[in-house]
């Protein structure tokens, strides 16, 4: 069974902008925020997965976002180096409570900005990492040396989908659904010579954040906002959970940013 | 052109990062060379590129270099150059570097730095504060000044040639065409001069007093009236016997038209040498009237620089002629600033001289009866001239004819 690391988000909050969805002006709803957050819980709880819970910490807003507290391949956890101050308080949070759940920490260089499963994602035994916005380049072979596994390293050239999750979402067939226009030419190509039966999302509703959506073997948790993607998916055999999450797009985030997979992959 | 060594490491060949940053370099208007590269075996293998990046100014490598970066490229820190000091005036340390006249860049600090001017047989003199490199001659060095020696951290960039046959100084090279045809070279010289004269470029003629005894004078005149003449070089001998002919019709007392002896010949030109004294200099003649025609006339009313530098040989000598050497040597270098082009006739002694000041960059034919005269000049080093042996009037006659055209 999948084991799922959640963060409440009893601190949660637009205090600081650092990606072109924030804006201080248009803060987060707070009933509304806990009344997503909850149907995301319940939601996966109803699914094929065991769920965690990681303390809150009060301003660190962003903790909720628990995809971006590191990368977990077996009983190893890559903790983020994060590119923006507003966030580096995170990581020793997250380290901490990893390494007393019995993780072997493994800290990259400190000068590697990488910032999780937010740009780190598998799709079969390939880690696809985007770059640019949030994670250096050099971060990638990193983790490569880490890991020994083949890295693709992509491009995200739209800083609305400043992390490879926002744009990118690797199914358990084999084949992923994306938003195509957020990578490089040099990125697309890459990411189609790897990866077939690749389902493009409409840019109407990769700006919903479809793409970051919690795939569980045939269930698929997404923000609402993409009845093409959803029809797409179902035809192919996927059950698809739209859920409401507007208050966490205010952030630039949505269902996988909320997630992290322990692990991601087992090995 | 600039350069810095970069590395790339990792998935780059499945990721597509190789490519994009070679496609990277060249749309930027850069240039690359892969000196090395390890491609992984397996398929989670990492692979290595090491590539030197060049581009023509600092600026275009610093913009290029900061966008790799971005891609994962690591810059390679570059060795500086040793230094050590003049140990006295007019003396290089031992082990000095020799110049060459091809574009030469030092790497002091990390950062690369243009030896400036590009002249052949100096030393390098640093000077770490303003950052600059210059090549000297021993007269201009003093104790004490910075020297560079050995050959770590020197980059010599030798002027490329083009592979194909577009331009007759990229592929004829160095070799005098004896047996090459002159009508074409002379015409590809013709269009040469067109374009520097049209792309704002600078021309110098080296003259000797043959252009004068061939009869050749009226052509060059041409040259000089079409704009065709922006620098003048030669000796005391061309100056003197194109004014001899344009006072008393002879030179060297013999008269040109006819080309027979003159009646007293001999005198004429002590006498022209005297008239010139007399008005003070050679442009104070044509100024008063007292010169009419001729070549020096002619660059007088076009506003031709010239550089007349004497030897031991010399009658006179005329006014304007430098009979320091160091002193003609100095007042050449300073006129050759942005120089494209230079045509060089009739004087192995001034054509040498001047070749020796001349960045590799600078199209130079030569041009003489003699054909050891034009395999010494060409074989200089210079690595776009071209050598014809001819004698200077029916050069000069079917030169004027082209371009005429």
């Amino acid at each position: 069974m999948r084991q799922l690391l959640l963060c409440p988000p009893d601190y949660y909050g637009i205090e600081y902008e650092i990606n072109p969805w924030m804006s201080r002006a248009h803060g987060a709803d707070t009933p509304l925020v806990q009344a997503q957050w909850k149907g995301l819980f319940d939601t996966l709880s109803t699914l094929d997965c065991k769920i965690e819970l990681v303390p809150p910490r009060p301003k660190l807003p962003d903790m909720v976002f628990t995809a971006n507290a590191g990368l977990t391949v077996g009983r190893r956890f890559i903790p983020s180096n994060f590119r923006h101050e507003e966030r580096a308080g995170e990581a020793p949070h997250f380290a901490r409570w990893m390494e007393e759940h019995g993780y072997e920490i493994v800290w990259l260089a400190k000068d590697l900005f990488f910032e999780g499963e937010g740009d780190a994602l598998f799709g079969g035994d390939v880690l696809f990492c985007g770059y640019k916005f949030r994670s250096d380049i050099n971060s990638h072979r990193a983790v490569a040396d880490i890991l020994g596994c083949l890295v693709i390293s992509v491009e995200l050239v739209d800083p609305r989908f400043y992390h490879i999750d926002t744009c990118f979402c690797p199914l358990p067939d084999g084949g992923a659904f994306w938003f195509p226009a957020a990578f490089d030419e040099y990125g697309q190509r890459a990411i189609r010579d790897h990866l077939h039966d690749l389902i493009d999302v409409e840019p109407e509703e990769a700006v919903h954040f479809s793409c970051n959506a919690v795939v569980l073997g045939r269930d698929i948790v997404l923000p609402k906002g993409a009845p093409t993607l959803v029809a797409t998916l179902t035809e192919r055999g996927y059950k698809c959970h739209p859920l409401p999450m507007s208050e966490f797009l205010k952030a630039g985030g949505a269902c996988k940013c909320l997630t992290m997979f322990m692990p991601q992959r087992e090995k | 052109m600039f350069s810095e060594t970069v590395v790339l490491r990792g998935h780059i060949i499945d990721s597509l990062i190789l490519p994009k940053v070679l496609d990277q370099i060249l749309t930027q208007g850069g240039d690359f060379k892969i000196g090395e590269i390890k491609i992984g075996q397996n398929r989670v293998d990492q692979s290595y590129a090491r590539i030197e990046v060049s581009a023509p100014t600092h600026e275009a490598l610093d913009d290029i270099v900061l966008r790799l970066r971005q891609h994962g490229a690591e810059i390679i820190e570059k060795a500086d150059v040793q230094l050590a000091p003049a140990p006295a005036d007019g003396v290089y340390p031992k082990d000095f570097y020799v110049t060459t006249n091809q574009q030469t860049l030092i790497t002091l600090d990390g950062a690369e730095i243009e030896v400036q001017p590009a002249l052949m047989d100096c030393a390098v003199v640093v000077d770490r504060a303003g950052r600059r490199a210059t090549a000297r001659k021993f007269h201009e060095v003093r104790r004490g000044m910075e020297i560079v020696i050995g050959h770590q951290g020197i980059k010599v960039i030798p002027v490329q040639r083009s592979t194909s046959r577009t331009d007759v100084f990229e592929f004829m090279s160095t070799n005098i065409s004896l047996e090459k045809p002159k009508s074409g070279v002379i015409r590809e010289m013709a269009t040469e001069l067109k374009r520097a004269r049209e792309s704002g470029g600078k021309i110098l003629v080296v003259a000797g007093p043959a252009v004068v005894h061939s009869g050749a004078v009226p052509h060059l005149e041409k040259l000089i009236e079409w704009g065709y003449v922006d620098l003048l070089f030669g000796g005391n001998a061309i100056a003197l016997h194109d004014i001899e002919n344009a006072l008393y019709g002879t030179s060297l007392g013999i008269n040109l038209e006819r080309g027979s002896l003159a009646e007293r010949g001999h005198e004429n030109q002590m006498r022209a040498i005297n008239v010139i004294r007399e008005a003070g200099s050679i442009s104070r003649a044509v100024e008063t009237g007292v010169l009419k025609s001729g070549l020096m006339a002619a660059c007088v009313r076009h506003g031709v620089e010239f550089v007349l530098a004497g030897s031991i040989r010399d009658d006179g000598p005329l006014p304007e002629v430098i009979i320091d050497t160091l002193e003609a040597q100095e007042a050449m270098r300073e006129k050759i600033a942005g120089l494209t082009t230079a045509l060089m006739m009739g004087t192995m002694l001034h054509s040498m001289a001047v070749a020796n000041l001349l960045p590799a960059t600078v199209k130079t034919l030569c041009v003489d009866v003699n054909p050891a005269a034009v395999s010494k000049l060409t074989e200089r080093g210079s690595f776009q001239s071209l050598g014809l042996v001819s004698d200077l009037e029916p050069f000069l006659r079917e030169l004027t004819g082209v371009l005429a055209r």
